[in-house]
């Protein structure tokens, strides 16, 4: 391909990709309420986000379940990678076509097979099931993001490690964990990221009395014109990206 | 000693085998439980066991809906297909340096809210979106065109969400073409074309399936795509899923439709496999081979 083609057909579809991003946030300011025209600069709408309780309470919701799934699956998605990495067991094969599968499985499959477990097992819908279902879906990222930086270790030094008499926790503590750090956090925020921008799942697990944003942002946007939600997408976009190049520039580090 | 080792370890195999046994393999084996059992007002679904749902989702009405949301996101799948595989080969004949980078900006918005992309496409697309308005001022048309709250419009807006899927294993396949082969098909007198059709695209094809899968049937499962795009009509499988479970009930008829998805899960996977053995047995030039 020539440069010049070449270049302007990323360049296009680039532009296409970020555009309607663009309009989005450059309304969310916009003083006019149906953003037909540009009725000059304004941060109204983010003052009636703020002052709206009902929002409010459902962004906070959405933190708390985004913090609480993102941390829980951050932690045994870690000590699962090390297991994958480290160790042979029985049913290795299966706990790693397990991840496989859930990673591929499309999301509305998920959200029906949660559903149904949860009411099998009798749990309530609400904070609790939402946990487990943000869980489910971020565990497989923080696992092959821990395992991939695990692949570049040096395994002579856990060998070396263990011949001096560590035990399997304080290689784990010492060695393992710091070294994995990085990967670590980043799993963190990619889990938060996709936790807190979760429609799918969280429409079919949750439960009348727990409203979180983007549910409320659904049901927002299908009703009309609200402009405070330009205001709520723009926050919510700006917050994903900013952690998202964060977890990307701590993956990076080690390359 | 040996104690806290072993703990540490059942620890580490435990708690994730245990999840994803209870959350992930037990709950879609109660997916195709639950098609095959009978609604009930009380207790959502009971006995007795039957292919009654199955049954019915071959009634012509159903047949529709299937088939209209296959279309929909067959086009989509190839439209990304035809958009995403210049884009990855272009990538991959930039500078080493440069690559990550336009990676980067592609997959960026795979990590945002694909909610609120898609509401931002409503921008775009309406009747005094970015689109009309520009082509009112510069006198191509008189009344604007109704571009939103169509079949075009949600098939545009399952491409914008899904291209980042199609690009990242697309990429990933041609990064590791070996060159070499180019060259010596050149050598050998193959014009651009006829490489690109024997060489390039055979040895990419587990990228390609890869993507298509990756595509396809997330792209058969986004409902709120086809709400707030396509207007309240029911045009994926995602949406009368939603319906058969939140509003209608009929959790048997629901999980019918989602096997479907997932045999056709299935049935992309072995494709995958396949042509992944493919190309590691005709793959020809690794490095062991020299």
């Amino acid at each position: 391909m020539a440069p010049i083609f070449r270049w302007g057909f990323m360049g296009l579809v680039l532009t296409m990709i970020y555009i309607p991003i663009l309009v989005l946030v450059v309304n969310s300011f916009n003083a006019s309420k149906y953003g037909i025209k540009w009725g000059g600069f304004t941060f109204k709408w983010y003052e009636k986000f703020w002052n709206n309780d009902g929002l409010m309470t459902a962004a906070l919701n959405s933190l708390t379940v985004s913090i609480v799934a993102a941390s829980v699956a951050t932690v045994i998605g870690t000590l699962a990678a090390v297991a994958l990495h480290r160790y042979q067991f029985k049913g290795k094969a299966l706990l790693s076509s397990m991840v496989f599968v859930s990673m591929l499985t499309p999301e509305i499959v998920m959200a029906i097979s949660l559903l149904i477990v949860f009411m099998a097992l009798g749990i309530k819908l609400g904070f609790v099931s939402l946990v487990i279902g943000h869980i489910t879906f971020c565990l497989p990222f923080v696992i092959v993001a821990v395992y991939s930086r695990l692949k570049g270790f040096d395994m002579k030094m856990l060998e070396a490690a263990r011949d001096l008499g560590a035990s399997e926790s304080s290689i784990f503590w010492k060695i393992i964990l710091p070294l994995a750090l990085p990967a670590v956090a980043a799993g963190w925020l990619l889990s938060f990221t996709l936790s807190l921008d979760d429609v799918i799942v969280s429409a079919f697990v949750t439960g009348p009395g727990y409203e979180i944003l983007p549910l409320k942002v659904y049901s927002m946007v299908r009703v009309g014109v609200s402009p405070e939600v330009n205001a709520i997408s723009t926050i919510l976009l700006v917050v994903s990206l900013v952690l998202v190049v964060i977890s990307q520039l701590l993956l990076r580090e080690d390359k | 000693m040996k104690s806290s080792a072993g703990q540490f370890r059942f620890w580490a195999i435990g708690l994730a085998s245990v999840w994803l046994t209870l959350f992930v393999f037990f709950p879609n084996l109660l997916v195709i439980l639950t098609s095959f059992l009978t609604r009930d007002p009380q207790a959502t679904v009971s006995l007795p066991i039957n292919a009654d749902s199955y049954v019915r989702t071959l009634d012509l009405l159903y047949l529709q809906v299937l088939w209209d949301s296959l279309r929909m996101s067959l086009l989509a799948m190839v439209f990304c297909l035809v958009v995403g595989y210049p884009f990855a080969m272009a990538i991959v004949s930039l500078p080493k340096r440069w690559q990550p980078v336009i990676l980067f900006l592609v997959i960026l918005p795979f990590w945002t809210n694909s909610l609120v992309r898609t509401y931002a496409i409503q921008f775009i697309l309406g009747n005094q979106g970015v689109i009309n308005k520009a082509l009112l001022g510069l006198g191509f048309i008189d009344k604007p065109l109704q571009l939103l709250y169509t079949q075009f419009a949600v098939i545009l807006g399952l491409c914008y969400i899904l291209l980042p899927f199609m690009v990242l294993p697309l990429y990933s396949a041609l990064e590791k073409l070996d060159v070499r082969l180019h060259h010596a098909a050149k050598d050998l007198g193959a014009g651009p074309l006829s490489r690109f059709w024997h060489i390039t695209v055979p040895l990419t094809s587990p990228g390609i399936v890869a993507g298509c899968l990756m595509v396809l049937l997330p792209a058969m499962g986004m409902f709120y795509i086809s709400d707030l795009l396509g207007g309240a009509k029911n045009l994926l499988l995602g949406n009368v899923i939603k319906t058969q479970f939140l509003h209608t009930r009929d959790w048997p008829f629901g999980s019918a439709f989602s096997v479907i998805l997932i045999v056709l899960l299935g049935f992309m996977l072995w494709l995958y496999f396949r042509a992944a053995r493919f190309v590691s047995k005709q793959g020809g030039l690794n490095g062991s081979d020299f």
